[in-house]
Order: structure tokens, then C-alpha cells, then sequence
């Protein structure tokens, strides 16, 4: 699917200058509004700043004014000539890495920061490990703050080379990473190309962003609408759901899961009425030729290219709340849009992604932590894997007593690309 | 209707809105009773061509709520139950006066009722028992709203708690909620100004006058154009002028104001905002000036 828009995260560790470059690019393409910046001078001249502070552009919350960090991811829009993005600004502390891991569930690209004077860090490489499992199609990493190593060539080059080899190792293929040599504090390579990096004949970050066309998340495995709703009308009745995957045309022959049922599409309505045909990611309501009960949470599927059903799956899961997961515990899980009881019964491994090594059996995952673990699901679902298919993939684990989201899962195991494991 | 080539590019618009319809079935899926608050301003009205999309050919599920502030403009109510009754929906008016007249809020200093309508709200949304209220609440509006979630948990006391906010992954919304606890949605989150002016050219979505450049009898207050009306204004020393104006937002008439415009048609408009030095809230939206965090502490309260 081509398109005009594309979803961004960033990324990147505290005080690597993300917010800046964010307030940078949003400054450059004339993003912001004359009240919006007056704002911010005023912030920085209260603040006693002798420069206005870009940052205070894109954090929001009082409390991370007063603290001087990014807590919560924040959504930007910006705009230029060839193309609109939506990009989602995440936190660089660990603690909120859960916002990172939202930031990057839905983007067609991710821009990771790194302090030319550091290098790639602990937390470049946990953000990197986050991408990978999500299987963002590409990366960009930005090598800042270049103007306090007077935009040496050396030093960009060896943060480059350690970046894309440990990318690499995670299973990104070179075709998928570019580094840039920036500073945002000062505009170099952000938007504009920077004459203090002569040595440097790549695009500028904006000039890449614009141009990028992201391998597609893959999903080559026919027809799936999970059912959201059931419109009905004294003689209409059709099923309302987005195409996750694949196409459907009328005469098309559907299974209805979990409970099997066969029957042919007989109407592919569209808010704008019927279709010849409709693809992936447009709304349809789908009629069938023959009265089955299909209600929200079952599976509309091509009946040639039928999902298993499952009701134990090995899956990759990033933990993302505070108490600790550990086996036996009892979940929901969110799959589609049916959500069902689900069982932990054991953890196969807990991901370091500093080593890039799994540690068998661990006691426990902690927040932030990646690992495979085994599930059963109270009802068997049509599962397919996170890498063949992102829609009908990937799930939400739930507490069961708040309603809370614990966990992004992916059905599969994402980790041995990473690990070399099989 | 022909079917879309396969190849046909998506443009972001056609994005957005299946973003937004997959919102809208969500809810209406998750939820028992849902409500979804319309003005009549611009991005409530896109929400109901949205929702009318989502479920057509069938009528969308949804009660709508006004909180009817007593300082709206005529035409702008006028346009509200126009809506309502062209396309056969349902409508709860809660009006800010009637709380004013039991004593459950009381008339601020300064005449505004912005603030006035939380309470009214979160009354409303107990009494009906809604456990999901869509708005049409926009990212780009301010810096508060750009941290907020489209699945949006309010305790009991409807408040919104920035830094308990739960992930959002894919397009898997959780709209898991206790007892007394609601949930706010927002389907046009990631859409901009901009982008909600390119969808009204596109489905030739009506709007009120107001939106539109005409000639106004206005007064200056605080560097904004108010038009003069039952919310007090103008003062003695406030001198009123005939100007050709037009409104970027629509609510309370004490607080919103007119900006200079000849922009009389939506194309106009388009080019007005593309040009525009000011968004849309700082060059008309009084209440948010009160302070650098006003909107979140708003929001905290259970403001939209």
C-alpha cells in the first residue's frame, strides 16, 4: 500500500536531545504556530533561560515541565510538501519503555537517537530489541549532539558501524537502517544539510523521512476481517469490520471462526455502498449468503487459506506492568476483537537484550522485559503467527481485575531471528 | 460506486477514516451504552458523519449528548437539531443553566462557562449510566490533548490521570472499565485542523454560518474579537465595530473568538489555515490562556 502518511516513533535515551530534534523538526517545517512559540519563549524566559528551549514545544504535562523529562509518549503531526506524518513522540527514561513499545506497535519507521559522545547505550539497544520483535520495517538512526565532537568523521563513523552491525544482529537487513550525522540543538542535517559535515553525502533526516518507502508489515495470508459489530435492519444484516488482511469481492467463499461454518460473501458493502472489491485497512460490512450466527469477536477468513485454531500457542510477549509476571497466572487475552480467558502455565525464556541471548526458564518476567512463554486460551482461537500476519498476530494480555494492559503479544516466536535459536 | 484499483494509493484522509470507523465500531462494540458529545462545531459534526459512514445503512448506536452552556450561538443550535433530525438520531441536552439554578455550580466572576460544563458532564454521564463518551477531541489542539490516549479511562470522579494511562498497541483498544468508571474515546485523535477541513471539502460536509467570513458586530477583549451577547459583553469601555470575522472553533460565545477572515467558502478556508501563523485554539479559545497548564488541569477535573 503506498501512501501519503507516515506513522514515525522515536526513540531514544534521556538527554540525547530527542525532544530537541522533535521541536527541531516541528520548528523547521513550520510546524508551529507563532502562539505556540510565543508560548515557549515566555516558558524560557521564565525559566531564565538564555536560548528558547525547543523541548518545551512537545512536553506537555506540568510534572514533566517541572522535571525536565518526557514521561508520555505525546503525538505530533507535521506536514511538508511531499508528505504528512503522525509521529509518536516517546519517553527516553527505562521505566517508561511501555510507551515506547505503543509508540512503535503502529509505525512504518523509528528514529533512534544516540549522543555522538556515547555512543550506542544500554537503552539504544533495548529500544533497538523493541523494534525488531515489533518488526518495524525500517530504522533511522540519528547520531547527534555532532557539533560537541566538531563534527568529527571518525566518531560518527564508529557509532554507525557498532549501530548497524547490533541492528543487524537483531535481524534487520541493511537495506532497512540509515544513520545521519546531526545536531538537532543547531539544525544540522535535521531538515537543512549542514556544511560542517562535508564529509557526509546522505540525505538529511527530513529529505529521508519524506522519501522512505517501508517494507510493507507483512501479511501474505488471505482474507481476515475479525467482526466488530452486526448491522442490522428488518432484511439487513451484515458484519461491520475492518479488511486486517488480504481482499474480498462478492462471491468470495468465507469460513466463519472459531466455529467453522462455510458460506460465500454475497454483498462487500462500504460506507460509500457497495464494492467490486475491497482491501486491507478499508471498513466494510460483509453479507453472507447463508444465516449463520456470527457475532463481534469471530473471524471472517478466506476458505482457502484458513487460520489454525489454537488453544495453546508459544508466544513472545513484552511485559509492561509493574507486578511481575510469573507462571500460572490467569489473564484475558485480547486477540482481534475477542477476548478470552487465558492461562500462563510456564515461561520458556526471558530476552537479554544486551547479550542477545534468551535465559531459559526464568522465574519471572519483570517490567520491561521481553520473553516466550506458553499460553492456553480458553477457547481455541484462529491464531496466525505475529511475522505472517501483524493483525491476527498480535494480542493484548489484560488484568483481569483493573481491566489493565499487561503485555503486547505476538503469537510465535519472534526471538529466534534475533538470538539464532530455532 | 466503482471498486478502488488495488494499486490506488491511499491518501491520508482515507486513513484517518477508516482509523476513525474502526474507533467507532469498537465502541459501539465493547460498550452497553455509549454516548457521543456533539456541539455542533466542527469536529463533533465530522464525528457524526463519521459514525452515520460506520454503520450505514443502519443508524449509528449512539445517544447524543450536548452540554448546552446557555452562551451558544443561535445558529450553531439551530444547525445541532438540524443534524439530529435529519438523520434520525437521539439527543440529551444538559443544560449549564439548570445546575446554575440548583446551586450544583455556580456563575463565575469573569462570565465564562467553559469551565461551568464538567460537572454537568460527569452528572450526565452517571445519571445516564454512559460507560463510553466519544468526543471530538484532536491531538493538535494543545499539548495536554497530544498525550492523551483514543481509549481514555476516567475514574469514578471522571477524572483523567496523565501518567496512568494504559498502553495503546496496534489497533487493539481496551475498553476494559469497573463499576462507575467510564471511558472516553476518541476517534479523530491523530487528525489535524487542516485534515478535518480536507474531509469536510471531501464529503461536502454542511457546517454552521459561523465558520464561514460574514459581517459581525464585535468587541475587543483581551487582544480576541467577542461578539456582543447575553454572556456580558461589551463593557462600558469596550466599543463595539463591524468587522468581517469568521469562527475557527465554536463554544461558548464568552470565550471564543472571531479571527479577520474573507475566507467565505471551504476552499477558502483551506488555504487560510495553511497560511495560518496562529492555531486554532490561541487565536480563539480564551480559557486556555489562564494558565501554561490549564487544559490538563481541565482534563484532570473531567473536562473533555
Amino acid at each position: 500500500m503506498t501512501s501519503d502518511l507516515l506513522r514515525l516513533v522515536t526513540a531514544g535515551s534521556v538527554d540525547d536531545g530527542k525532544s530537541t530534534l522533535v521541536g527541531r523538526l516541528l520548528y523547521d517545517t513550520k510546524s508551529v504556530l507563532s502562539d505556540q512559540i510565543d508560548a515557549v519563549l515566555r516558558s524560557s524566559e521564565e525559566r531564565g533561560l538564555d536560548n528558547p528551549d525547543l523541548s518545551l514545544l512537545v512536553d506537555g504535562l506540568r510534572a514533566e515541565r517541572e522535571q525536565g523529562i518526557t514521561i508520555d509518549v505525546a503525538y505530533r503531526y507535521f506536514a511538508t510538501a511531499k508528505r504528512t506524518f503522525v509521529l509518536a513522540d516517546t519517553p527516553g527514561h527505562v521505566h517508561y519503555l511501555r510507551n515506547t513499545v505503543t509508540g512503535a506497535s503502529t509505525a512504518d519507521h523509528a528514529v533512534l537517537l544516540t549522543d555522538a559522545r556515547k555512543g550506542v547505550l544500554e537503552q539504544t539497544r533495548r529500544h533497538l530489541a523493541v523494534m525488531a520483535m515489533l518488526g518495524v520495517p525500517g530504522i533511522t538512526l540519528a547520531v547527534n549532539k555532532l557539533d560537541l565532537v566538531d563534527f568529527d568523521q571518525a566518531t560518527y563513523e564508529s557509532v554507525r558501524d557498532e549501530f548497524v552491525s547490533h541492528a543487524e544482529s537483531l535481524g534487520f537487513r541493511s537495506d532497512q537502517i540509515t544513520t545521519v550525522p546531526m545536531s538537532a540543538l543547531a539544525g544540522d542535517n535535521v531538515v537543512s544539510r549542514s556544511d560542517r559535515t562535508p564529509w557526509y553525502d546522505g540525505p538529511t533526516l527530513l529529505e529521508h523521512l519524506e522519501t522512505v518507502r517501508p517494507d510493507e508489515r507483512g501479511c501474505d495470508v488471505g482474507l481476515r476481517v475479525p467482526v466488530q459489530y452486526v448491522l442490522r435492519d428488518t432484511d439487513y444484516r451484515a458484519y461491520a469490520g475492518q479488511v486486517a488482511a488480504g481482499s474480498v469481492r462478492p462471491g468470495d467463499e468465507v469460513v466463519v471462526l472459531p466455529a467453522g461454518a462455510r458460506s460465500t460473501v454475497t454483498e462487500v458493502g462500504t460506507p460509500d455502498g457497495p464494492v467490486d472489491e475491497a482491501t486491507a485497512g478499508q471498513p466494510v460490512a460483509l453479507t453472507l449468503a447463508d444465516d449463520l450466527p456470527v457475532s463481534r469477536g469471530d473471524l471472517i477468513a478466506a476458505a482457502d487459506r484458513v487460520p489454525e485454531l489454537a488453544a495453546e500457542v508459544t508466544a513472545t510477549v513484552c511485559w509492561l506492568a509493574e507486578e511481575p509476571l510469573r507462571p500460572g497466572a490467569r489473564v484475558l487475552l485480547k486477540h482481534g476483537t475477542r477476548v478470552t480467558k487465558c492461562r500462563v502455565p510456564s515461561l520458556n525464556a526471558r530476552f537479554d537484550e544486551q547479550q542477545l541471548v534468551l535465559e531459559r526458564d526464568p522465574e519471572c518476567l519483570e517490567l520491561n522485559d521481553i520473553g516466550q512463554v506458553r499460553l492456553e486460551v480458553a477457547d481455541a482461537l484462529p491464531f496466525d503467527t505475529y511475522t505472517d500476519c501483524v493483525a491476527t498476530g498480535a494480542f493484548l494480555l489484560i488484568n483481569p481485575d483493573g481491566g489493565d494492559t499487561l503485555a503486547a503479544g505476538q503469537v510465535g516466536d519472534t526471538l529466534s531471528a534475533v538470538t539464532g535459536d530455532g | 460506486m466503482s471498486a478502488p484499483a488495488k494499486e490506488k494509493a491511499v491518501t491520508g484522509i482515507e486513513q484517518l477514516e477508516a482509523e476513525a470507523i474502526h474507533v467507532l465500531r469498537e465502541v459501539a462494540g465493547e460498550f452497553d451504552r455509549p454516548a457521543l458529545l456533539f456541539s455542533g462545531g466542527k469536529d463533533s459534526t465530522v464525528l457524526v458523519h463519521l459514525a452515520v459512514r460506520a454503520f450505514a445503512p443502519v443508524a449509528p448506536p449512539f445517544t447524543l449528548v450536548h452540554v448546552d452552556t446557555g452562551h451558544n450561538f443561535p445558529e450553531v443550535l439551530q444547525f445541532r437539531d438540524d443534524i439530529v433530525e435529519r438523520f434520525g438520531l437521539r439527543l440529551h441536552v444538559a443544560e449549564v443553566q439548570d445546575w446554575i439554578d440548583r446551586g450544583a455550580v455556580q456563575e463565575r466572576q469573569d462570565g465564562m462557562r467553559n469551565p461551568l460544563q464538567t460537572v454537568p458532564l460527569l452528572d450526565t454521564i452517571t445519571d445516564e449510566k454512559f460507560d463510553a463518551v466519544i468526543g471530538g477531541g484532536r491531538r493538535d489542539e494543545e499539548r495536554s490533548r497530544a498525550k492523551e490516549r483514543i481509549f481514555s479511562v476516567r475514574d469514578s470522579f471522571g477524572r483523567w490521570d496523565p501518567r496512568r494511562q494504559r498502553v495503546e498497541l496496534w489497533n487493539l483498544y481496551n475498553g476494559m472499565h469497573s463499576p462507575g468508571e467510564h471511558v472516553r474515546v476518541f476517534p479523530i485523535s491523530n487528525w489535524t485542523e487542516l485534515d478535518v477541513w480536507r474531509y469536510v471539502e471531501a464529503r461536502d460536509i454542511e457546517l454552521p454560518s459561523l465558520y464561514f467570513a460574514h459581517q459581525r458586530e464585535v468587541y475587543l477583549r483581551d487582544g480576541m474579537w467577542l461578539t456582543a451577547g447575553q454572556w456580558g459583553g461589551p463593557g462600558d469601555d469596550e466599543e463595539t465595530v463591524e468587522k468581517t470575522v469568521r469562527y475557527r472553533t465554536v463554544g461558548d460565545g464568552s470565550c471564543t473568538g472571531a479571527v479577520e477572515s474573507d475566507a467565505a467558502t471551504v476552499a477558502d478556508i483551506i488555504a487560510e489555515i495553511k497560511a495560518s501563523r496562529l492555531t486554532e485554539r490561541g487565536a480563539s479559545r480564551a480559557d486556555d490562556r489562564m494558565s501554561e497548564a490549564a487544559m490538563e488541569d481541565r482534563k484532570r477535573e473531567g473536562y473533555f
